[in-house]
């Protein structure tokens, strides 16, 4: 019994998630009692398209263990198009932390459609699942933004 | 500084059986800005919107936070709240404790403190949000609608009967649908055909209808109220205005061979055709690539036999241009492919059938005359095998998850008018179950059973046989007397699923209008907005929506025609302000911004600037805000951080990232 995992380590986790289909998919989930852990915390934005690296990054540096953005389907964005500005944009930023040592796993991007409550809470499950598994982030926690 | 009033609400059971909503309360007053804070059993209640407005009014707040179920619910009815009391609706941020927390966590201590996290981002939100004022945009009062079968019929003429022009777009050459294509119709058996035409022809005849039929949609632009529609009418190579209807040309057409589509491929037509005799409108077109003038430059026999002089070889594709207020999309179904299920040997036997195919040989105009017979041999067949669900409620990916609804009602009805007719036909169905929820449904089935003597046996068949001598034999098994079943048939018909139009998902993308896996256009809400499309401005009727019979989408055809006339009897309609908005100060004129947006909102100016102190002329993003629909793209591509958008402003967004990292 003296090798046991750290039962105590419960991840931070914001969720992206956009209005039209993703925010949708978690309301269903919600309604059709498809758990997920509590750990993930949900902020809406209209599209991914408005989902800035910035944010992201703002993120990780206020301790975040691990961010994920989920969008409409690749051709079925509300807008059009946002959600390819979006997965370029990711691409771009994942593969930047990845160069400075970022494990790939604290970011994931997901597309759920307002029909997949199912896939949410799935997906939120799998996330949870590997970042407790990566445990804290100490790389990109600005240890001055700790209580502030 | 603002003045926050925060709202917890219990939502029955539903949040507060798992949230402690009295410590939400407390723990809000600890926030910066509250200076109010309760919670009730139902804030969205008259009583809770009462608490609110008390609340404005007494404690001077100038925002709100109301903790409750999602926005995507009541959003509006907080902001409306809100406004009554004097206070922009704009001022209201909605914290989902409910969808988001209490329903998908069981623990009390963790959901309520992930209840105070999500409200306390909610909070900081609040404390940057700023009063917006929507602008006003008109209304085009003319409706479109995609699809002219029974629901695109139904609704244009409740539309059109309210006083309002319809366009009916229609992509076959006449209007009708699957509809058409039927025998007889369950639960009453009238002939499909016989309640059909006079609609068909009332559609013609209306002062406010006008129908393109071989034609399709082109291109949507523009958004509720102001939709900008092209339209491609594909060349008919007959001209509408002087052709009568009389069909000789059809008659003299030497191009005879291709297979009918209206008759499922099982007879042919000419290359010149109407699909159907009743077709509305009543003028045929040509079928280029089986027309004999089109592909060798001899024949040109119709334009000589047509007194009328219709014929125009030269005809090309035109794009009709229109605008529109509300677009109803009606679409239909098809029967899904059968290539997945060979062991039905549906490819190999002519005499393995689907349902609408046995509807087109059971109809006196359809290719047999109306005789039941084997399209093999021509012989009349004795022993009929029905197998329903074939594709249907299927666990794996060859076929549906979803049940289509109407299979079970039109076999009991193909099988009740075979023995009708038939006496001495046996009619064998293999089952699932038996689904009959619906008027004079159930009464219907039991009719053929115990009536018609109908043989409904439960289970499954594993496999179709065909045999040397042209017979079936058809491997099954009887589950409720747990024995397998070998059966000698004449004919097999299969009741394939139905499945969305394939082309909808090209129009669904046009109109931005969402689609669930399954193709089936999804409704803004599942159970109080069926008939809307998430999209302002699109309503869904028929089919194209869910399976269903001819009264349910008649029924859904008309709550969307009322939507639309909501929408086309208003003069003006309130537009999102929660719109980009790009600082003068910060922006270069660099372009980036207006390459991304997807609906053409920014344009430059040249504009005198402030600069501190400096006055100078600058080349400057400007938005339109009757244009720009809030989506942000520009927002995270301008490199010099001038464009933000209201409602969701870089501010608000970082701080409820702080909030929740706290
Ligand atoms: C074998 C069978 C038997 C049935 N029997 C009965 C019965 O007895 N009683 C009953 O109540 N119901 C019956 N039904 C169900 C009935 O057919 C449907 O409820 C009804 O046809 C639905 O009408 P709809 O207008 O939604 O779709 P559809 O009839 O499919 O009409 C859709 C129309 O839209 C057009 N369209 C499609 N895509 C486009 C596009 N991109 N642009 C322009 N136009 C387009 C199509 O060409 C078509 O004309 C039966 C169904 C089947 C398969
Ligand atoms: S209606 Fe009946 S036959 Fe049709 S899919 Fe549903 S259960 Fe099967
Ligand atoms: S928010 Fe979207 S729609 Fe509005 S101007 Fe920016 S890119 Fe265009």
């Amino acid at each position: 019994m003296s090798i046991e995992k750290n039962e105590e380590f419960r991840p931070k986790i914001v969720a992206f998630c956009c209005n039209w289909c993703s925010y949708a998919g978690a309301d269903l989930a919600g309604s059709s009692r498809m758990t997920y852990s509590a750990d993930v915390k949900i902020i809406r934005v209209p599209c991914s398209c408005r989902v800035n690296p910035m944010f992201i990054l703002r993120a990780f540096e206020r301790g975040a263990d691990g961010v994920i953005m989920c969008g409409c389907h690749p051709g079925d964005c509300h807008y059009t198009s946002g959600n390819y500005y979006a997965r370029r944009r990711m691409t771009l930023l994942f593969s930047m932390l990845d160069y400075i040592g970022v494990e790939s796993g604290r970011t994931r991007v997901e597309w759920v459609s307002a029909a997949e409550g199912a896939k949410f809470s799935e997906t939120m499950h799998e996330f949870v699942d590997k970042i407790t598994s990566l445990g804290k982030n100490v790389r990109l926690e600005d240890l001055r933004c700790r209580n502030l | 500084m603002q003045r926050i009033g925060v709202f917890v609400c219990h939502c029955g059971t539903n949040i507060a059986a798992t949230v402690d909503v009295k410590k939400v309360a407390e723990m809000a007053l600890h926030e910066p800005g509250v200076v109010h804070a309760e919670d009730y059993a139902y804030m969205c209640s008259e009583a809770g919107q009462e608490l609110i407005h008390k609340a404005i009014k007494e404690k001077h707040l100038t925002g709100l936070v109301v903790c409750s179920c999602s926005p995507r619910m009541h959003e509006t009815t907080f902001r409306n709240a809100a406004e009554k009391a004097g206070l922009n609706p704009y001022m209201v941020e909605i914290a989902n404790i409910r969808e988001h927390c209490s329903w998908i966590h069981k623990d009390i201590e963790e959901a309520t403190e992930k209840a105070v996290i999500l409200m306390r981002a909610a909070i900081a939100k609040v404390n940057l949000d700023a009063p917006l004022k929507p602008g006003e945009s008109h209304v085009t009062k003319r409706a479109l609608v995609i699809g002219g079968g029974i629901a695109g019929i139904q609704t244009a003429l409740d539309i059109a009967e309210a006083g309002y022009p319809v366009d009916i777009v229609e992509k076959t050459p006449s209007i009708g649908g699957r509809m058409s294509q039927l025998d007889k119709t369950f639960p009453t058996l009238d002939c499909s055909s016989c309640i059909l035409t006079p609609k068909m022809g009332e559609v013609n005849a209306h002062p406010n209808i006008n129908i393109y039929t071989y034609s399709e949609v082109e291109s949507v632009s523009g958004f509720v109220g102001d939709f900008t529609v092209e339209i491609r009418r594909k060349a008919r190579s007959v001209d509408m205005d002087k052709c009568t209807g009389c069909g000789v040309c059809q008659d003299k057409c030497p191009s005879k061979k291709t297979p009918s589509e209206f008759n499922r491929g099982l007879g042919t037509r000419s290359a010149i055709y109407t699909p159907f005799a009743q077709a509305v409108p009543n003028v045929p077109v040509i079928d280029r690539d089986a027309c004999i003038k089109f592909k060798t430059g001899k024949c040109g026999i119709c334009s000589k036999v047509c007194l009328a002089g219709a014929i125009d070889y030269d005809q090309t594709d035109e794009i009709v241009t229109e605008k529109y207020g509300a677009i109803v999309v009606a679409t239909g179904f098809d029967m899904i492919k059968l290539d997945k299920y060979d062991e039905y040997a549906y490819s190999q036997s002519k005499d393995v059938i689907t349902s609408l195919e046995l509807e087109r040989i059971m109809n006196a105009a359809g290719p047999t005359g109306g005789h039941l017979e084997r399209l093999s041999d021509g012989k009349a067949p004795k022993e009929i095998v029905f197998i329903q669900c074939v594709g249907s409620r299927c666990a794996d990916d060859r076929g549906k998850s979803y049940c289509s609804k109407v299979c079970c009602m039109y076999t009991a009805k193909h099988a009740m008018l075979i023995r009708d007719k038939y006496p001495d036909v046996n009619v064998t169905v293999f089952y699932i179950d038996v689904r009959t929820p619906g008027k004079n449904f159930d009464e219907f089935y039991r009719r053929a059973v115990e009536e018609y003597g109908v043989n409904y046996i439960k289970g499954q068949v594993g496999k179709v046989i065909p045999q040397p001598d042209g017979k079936l034999l058809v491997q099954g098994a009887d589950l409720l007397d747990n024995k397998q079943i070998l059966k000698e048939a004449d004919m097999v018909v299969l009741a394939a699923a139905i499945e969305p139009n394939p082309d909808v998902r090209k129009i669904a993308t046009m109109l931005t209008a969402s689609i669930d896996t399954n193709n089936f256009l999804t409704e803004a809400h599942a159970k109080l907005r069926p008939v809307e499309s998430p999209t302002a401005g699109i309503f869904l009727s028929g089919v194209c929506q869910g399976p269903k019979d001819i009264p349910e989408t008649v029924s859904q055809a008309g709550a969307a025609a009322v939507k639309a006339i909501g929408l086309l009897a208003k003069d003006k309609l309130l537009t999102n302000p929660c719109t980009a908005q790009s600082d003068e100060l910060l922006c270069n004129g660099c372009s980036q911004c207006a390459n991304v947006c997807p609906y053409g909102a920014i344009t430059y100016e040249n504009k005198e600037v402030n600069d501190h102190g400096i006055r100078e002329i600058r080349r400057l993003a400007v938005v339109n805000d009757a244009l720009c629909q809030g989506c942000g793209a520009c927002t995270v591509t301008c490199p010099s951080g001038a464009m933000d958008l209201q409602g969701f402003s870089n501010r608000q967004i970082l701080a409820e990232v702080d909030a929740i990292c706290r």
